[in-house]
């Protein structure tokens, strides 16, 4: 009879209702990430505190949205940023053409590019969105592991 | 002329006032009130960002609707599109005057009815004002001089035009049992008969009144006329801004109208622990307050069944919809008023 499926319909939302939600309260709550989760780029360095990138433009070439930028720059021994001959004096990413597939952290020789996840990524205008190298790369470690 | 010549005109505005106010702040916070329980009922949450637990949300929705353009089409027909929603929103508020909220009181000499207007021929005004509802759709279609309205529109009025029918004779029953056409007196028939709500003496009759609100509301299942992904939104697809907030707001108050109807006719009205065995006349205050209360639980939970039930049960398609209304509902009225007919001639 219709009227008992009528009855079985407004069973089933009733327990819904009773049910708590499985709603994810952002920003409040996070989804938890898998580790290798594909999100933001980060530059990472050595133990030592010097920079991983030696400006080979492997990453640039790996990308298939053609959205890295590099300028590549000697270290002197004055100003040694990396551990090989180059380093980047200039990367920036522009997270809106990126499409987020990993070929560039795939690419790298000395694993300096990663995509770690950081899902955060909004703004109002484009500009901001194209990240330099001071916002990509992570902070210097702990100081005391710093070479004198 | 002193105060005494101007009483029922002194009542009656304080009357509208207090339940013109009390309508639309229910009506404002019935659409939270049904976005939260649809939410709750789908396992998830319903607003909860404008303000604590989605209390402003209603305040929201109306800003945003006053910021947005009022698209006026070049070809509608200017007067009838701008009264149109008027229209369907003064039914809604005319239908709730002779409704009572509550049993009556003495006060300044005078016994006071608790509804704004105390009509003998309650009923027969009540029909005549919800068969005007049709107008306040069809004229908007009309005017609106687009072809999704206009089909939207002439399925939703052939649809509210069907279920009138069966709307009005479950009322029948009710009036035979009652034997008076005056809600108030419909509430009072409810609690001679030991009180019995009406509900009990006709569960069909309480069906038919049901579903047939539903139907004359435009709600689900019987939300044809406002089925986006046929009509791109149906009668109201030309109307903008605070245009169709009207439309909007007015759909809401349709829904508490006919609550507060089911409430009236068939669960009792006022009645409730505390109104029934000190009714008389010479009241206290509580008597009132307790109806007022009852009376307002009772809505409440009707339009709770509003909710569960667009929450559960999928559109019906049009044809079916008429044949329901034709071949089913109708024939099942004459036949309640039949059997309670002659139920009342032999007892």
């Amino acid at each position: 009879m219709a009227l008992l499926e009528f009855a079985r319909g407004l069973r089933v939302t009733f327990k819904n209702m009773i049910r708590p939600p499985v709603t994810i309260q952002y920003p409040e709550e996070r989804r938890p990430l898998p580790e290798r989760t594909r999100g933001r780029h980060v530059l990472h360095r050595y133990e030592n505190g010097l920079e991983r990138c030696i400006g080979c433009f492997l990453c640039a070439g790996a990308c298939p949205a053609d959205c890295i930028y590099i300028e590549a720059a000697e270290n002197t021994p004055e100003n040694r940023v990396s551990a090989g001959e180059r380093y980047a004096r200039v990367y920036e990413i522009d997270e809106l053409r990126c499409i987020f597939c990993g070929f560039c952290e795939e690419a790298c020789p000395t694993g300096a590019i990663t995509l770690e996840p950081i899902l955060d990524l909004s703004d109002y205008n484009r500009g901001p969105l194209i990240y330099s190298k001071e916002m990509l790369l992570e902070p210097p470690r702990d100081l005391d592991k710093l070479p004198a | 002329m002193s105060w005494n010549d101007f009483d029922p005109v002194i009542e009656g505005v304080i009357k509208s006032i207090v339940v013109l106010g009390a309508l639309f702040i229910t009506v404002g916070y019935l659409t939270l009130a049904e976005r939260k329980l649809l939410g709750r009922m789908q396992t998830r949450y319903g607003p909860n960002r404008a303000g604590p637990f989605g209390l402003l949300q209603p305040l929201a929705d109306g800003i945003k609707l006053l910021l947005k353009e009022p698209i006026l089409p070049r070809e509608a027909s200017l007067g009838i599109y701008l009264a149109a929603p008027a229209i369907s929103m003064f039914v809604a508020l005319m239908s709730f005057a002779v409704v009572p909220v509550g049993p009556s009181f003495v006060a300044f000499g005078k016994e006071r009815v608790l509804a704004v207007a105390n009509v003998n021929i309650g009923i027969l005004y009540l029909l005549a004002i919800l068969s005007l509802g049709v107008y306040g759709v069809v004229l908007g279609a009309w005017a609106s001089s687009n072809r999704y309205s206009l089909l939207g529109g002439l399925r939703s009025s052939a649809q509210m035009i069907s279920y009138e029918l069966s709307l009005g004779l479950s009322l029948v029953s009710v009036v035979v049992l009652a034997g008076t056409l005056s809600p108030i007196g419909i509430v009072q028939a409810q609690k001679q008969t030991g009180m019995t709500w009406f509900l009990l003496l006709q569960p069909i009759g309480f069906m038919l009144f049901a579903l047939s609100g539903f139907a004359e509301t435009n709600r689900a299942p019987f939300d044809l006329a406002e089925a986006e992904q046929e009509l791109t939104g149906g009668y109201h697809t030309e109307y903008a801004g605070l245009r169709f907030g009207l439309y909007y707001i007015a759909e809401y108050m349709n829904m508490v109208t006919i609550s507060a109807l089911v409430t009236t006719f068939f669960l009792g009205g006022w009645i409730g622990i505390g109104t029934g065995i000190f009714y008389t006349v010479t009241q206290a205050p509580w008597a009132q307050l307790l109806g007022v209360f009852w009376f307002l639980a009772k809505v409440g939970a009707f339009l709770f069944m509003y909710i569960w039930v667009r929450a559960t049960l999928p559109r019906i398609r049009y044809d079916q919809l008429m044949w329901f209304g034709w071949k089913i509902l109708l024939p099942l009225a004459f036949l309640n008023m039949l059997v309670t007919a002659l139920y009342v001639s032999l007892s």
